[in-house]
């Protein structure tokens, strides 16, 4: 039915076994270690923990952070808050998207990267800032923004 | 001799890491880390500390630490051109340790009077060290600016065998960061504050939820737990008191509603984070359904400082309504930007002009918007209010929890408006019909307006939404949601009119009602609009001037954007 290597996880949810009100840790942990949350994911962690799918599926989609769909090898973190939106990161998402070709939260052919818009980065004083791969990259221009992601393709400045 | 890099998220972005690794590599003294000072406009900063002065140097580059390595070695150099004195105010509370220690040594903490306040805590009764932050007048700094006596007294009265304490370090409004570089640059301040109210009503077991968008905040506060566990100060009986006290870390998952505390408490539990109604309060009913007591990160922060100082100390600065200082993230169009920690009772105007050098690029400024997505903002003409829980409120603004996001000419009010109510709608967790629709036909009437479809009547009823929407929803999201869009109809009508009336857009941000045309004196010819047009609106010969054609134009600004001669015009 599926590929996924549950045994990664086990150890995960043997340490939070028990505890009560975990299922948010549970869920990161297993992001972490798999990149997103598929179905299949969300009812292996539903069976083991014992707690009912539709709970599951209910904390998965109410947070931001969970991603319900497959994302590229990098993933870029377009800031849409308050300070970036007053410094222009409407220009910077063009330019992302121009860039890629894909619309926010899908895979660019190559399978290099996503974008996804998130609500601020705390850098706001850079703005406008997005961040790749836990990585922030400040005072942005369209311009700027190519270059960066330009290296990252070539390798450069690749996970 | 000692140099100092800041690296906190900020400084990161800037590239500090580049300039610590070079310093590290080849100055001939010791190379630390410190958090955010406050001036991130200058990042990244580097401090050279001879025991005697110490000299700051900002924006330098993996050059400019060539520079000061060369400086240190006594070769001639170019350091000087990176020097820089910085003034970050000298008295500031909630900030004291940032940007100066190292976040990740308590021992520097603890030369800096660090854990002092736990320990005169408990040569006092937790009454006692109620009454002293009932002396200060503390007043909550997340946004609603409770009293925070109040609060841990009605923890401490709350029967219960067990209680906790937590921390709000959610910081969700968008723009404001003050308490990212709190926990980045001093986060043993934030633990002392909690342990400080653990003893006071009578907690044993504490709990920090941070952003999950803020991974150094999660990780220096980490490793600050584990020295403090180490040193004593957490865990069993800290300096021989019979109290015992622990702490853990929560990241959030990326729901701003989850700043509210009943969602906190929800998310903290597991489950979605969707607000209940009060009462009971936390401090009757919390986590676990065990009395609890929420702070903000800044408020604990300021009280170890209190107890340290004593109450009036921190009583003795601000107005008559609110004591202490206050941190502000100032950002949007500021020449500055960064973190000013400021008395209450200092006006709007001086932290925009004396601290944040006024707005960028010599430009108009608009109004500064405070408080974010439940906040107001504030015109040009008011921003000579005091700041102060009561003066600002009376604006329609609020304190918030220190977002000022500084707006010049060029800045759509009606826009600004649109763009805060796009986030409530996203963020609103569904529970109540007010939030969840009204604010999203609001946004609707806003994203019409925007668009060009503006009609007769929409400022009335927005305001009439606006108005019921705060009355009928359940938690202060949706209760403060219709605020950015109702004081920019308070102060910005006529922008509202322009928009509805003459489809105009004086900001020139609002794409659907700007009008695109070639100016030929200044058009070469080269073609490259024509090229990146997607309607192909854009025609015309090579080497001659081009004419755009207002039927077939979308409005995606792409000409603008590559022409090389300017010759694009927007109206
Ligand atoms: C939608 C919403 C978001 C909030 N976000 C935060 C936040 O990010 N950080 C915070 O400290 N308080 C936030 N608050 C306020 C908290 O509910 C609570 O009042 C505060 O944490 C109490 O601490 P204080 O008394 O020290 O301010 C938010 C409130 C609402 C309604
Ligand atoms: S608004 Fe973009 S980093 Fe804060």
């Amino acid at each position: 039915m599926n590929d996924i290597d549950f045994t990664l996880l086990a150890p995960r949810l043997e340490k939070h076994k028990g505890e009560a009100g975990s299922l948010i840790a549970v869920l990161q942990e297993a992001q972490e270690l798999y990149g997103w949350l598929s179905p299949e994911l969300l009812a292996h962690v539903a069976e083991e923990t014992g707690i009912p799918p539709a709970k599951v599926m209910g904390v998965a989609t109410f947070y931001a952070q969970f991603r319900l769909k497959p994302v590229g090898k990098n993933l870029i973190l377009l800031c849409q808050g308050t300070a970036c939106h007053v410094n222009g990161s409407a220009e910077i998402e063009k330019a992302v998207r121009d860039y890629l070709g894909v619309e926010e939260g899908e895979i660019t052919p190559d399978g290099l990267f996503t974008y996804n818009s998130v609500a601020c980065l705390g850098c706001c004083s850079l703005s406008p800032v997005m961040m790749i791969n836990s990585k922030a990259y400040g005072n942005l221009t369209g311009a700027k923004t190519v270059e960066v992601l330009e290296k990252i393709k070539s390798g450069v400045d690749a996970k | 001799m000692r140099i100092t890099v800041g690296k906190g998220s900020c400084g990161i972005a800037a590239g500090a890491d580049a300039v610590f690794d070079t310093l590290k590599g080849k100055a001939p003294c010791p190379v630390a880390v410190t958090g955010c000072i406050g001036t991130c406009h200058l990042e990244p900063i580097v401090s050279v500390d001879d025991g005697e002065t110490l000299q700051t140097y900002v924006k330098v580059d993996e050059k400019g630490a060539g520079e000061i390595v060369k400086m240190l070695n006594g070769e001639e150099n170019r350091a000087a051109d990176y020097r820089r004195d910085l003034d970050c105010g000298s008295n500031r509370i909630a900030l004291r340790n940032c940007g100066i220690i190292n976040p990740e040594s308590i021992d520097e903490y603890i030369a800096k009077d660090g854990y002092e306040a736990v320990k005169k805590c408990f040569s006092m009764s937790p009454e006692q060290v109620i009454e002293e932050i009932k002396i200060s007048g503390l007043r909550g700094r997340g946004g609603a600016g409770f009293p925070t006596w109040f609060k841990w007294r009605a923890a401490r009265d709350s029967a219960g065998d067990k209680k906790y304490v937590i921390c709000n370090a959610d910081e969700g409004d968008p723009g404001a960061f003050m308490d990212r570089a709190i926990i980045e640059g001093d986060p043993h301040a934030v633990i002392e504050g909690m342990i400080a109210a653990a003893f006071a009503i009578g907690a044993d077991e504490g709990i920090v939820y941070v952003r999950a968008e803020y991974p150094l905040a999660i990780v220096r506060l980490g490793k600050a737990l584990e020295q403090a566990r180490k040193k004593g100060f957490l865990g069993e009986n800290p300096f021989g008191s019979d109290f015992s006290f622990d702490i853990s870390v929560k990241a959030g998952a990326g729901a701003f509603v989850c700043g509210e505390e009943t969602a906190l408490i929800a998310s903290l539990e597991g489950e979605r984070g969707m607000p209940r109604l009060k009462p009971p309060f936390p401090a009757q009913k919390g986590y676990r359904k065990k009395p609890s007591n929420i702070n903000n990160v800044e408020t604990y922060a300021n009280v170890p400082w209190i107890i340290r100082n004593g109450g009036k100390a921190f009583a003795s600065i601000g107005t008559e309504d609110s004591k202490g200082s206050k941190v502000f993230a100032l950002t949007g169009k500021i020449a500055n930007g960064g973190l000013a920690e400021v008395p209450m009772g200092c006006t709007v105007r001086d932290v925009v002009y004396k601290f944040g050098g006024g707005v960028r690029g010599g430009k108009e400024l608009k109004a500064v918007q405070l408080g974010g997505p439940s906040g107001g903002c504030i015109p040009k003409g008011l921003t000579d209010v005091e700041i102060d829980y009561k003066s600002l409120a009376a604006t329609g603004a609020i304190m918030g929890s220190g977002g000022m996001v500084v707006m010049d000419e060029d800045t759509c009010m009606v826009d600004m408006a649109r763009f805060f109510l796009d986030f409530t709608c996203k963020e609103s967790c569904g529970k109540c019909t007010h939030c969840r629709i009204g604010n999203k036909r609001m946004l609707e009437i806003l994203e019409r307006i925007c668009g060009g479809g503006g009609k007769n009547g929409d400022i009335e009823l927005l305001t009439e939404l606006g108005e019921e929407i705060k009355a009928g929803s359940l938690c202060a999201l949706g209760q403060t949601a219709p605020n950015p869009v109702l004081t920019t109809i308070r102060y910005f009508r006529n922008e509202y009119e322009e928009h509805i009336n003459e489809k105009r857009c004086a900001a020139r941000q609002c794409k659907p009602l700007l009008a695109y045309s070639v100016d030929k004196e200044k058009c070469m010819g080269c073609a490259v609009c024509a090229r990146k047009c997607p309607g192909g609106a854009i025609a015309g010969t090579v080497r001659s001037a081009h004419s755009i054609d207002a039927e077939k134009c979308v409005k995606c600004g792409n000409c603008a954007d590559v022409c090389k001669f300017g010759a694009i015009n927007v109206k």
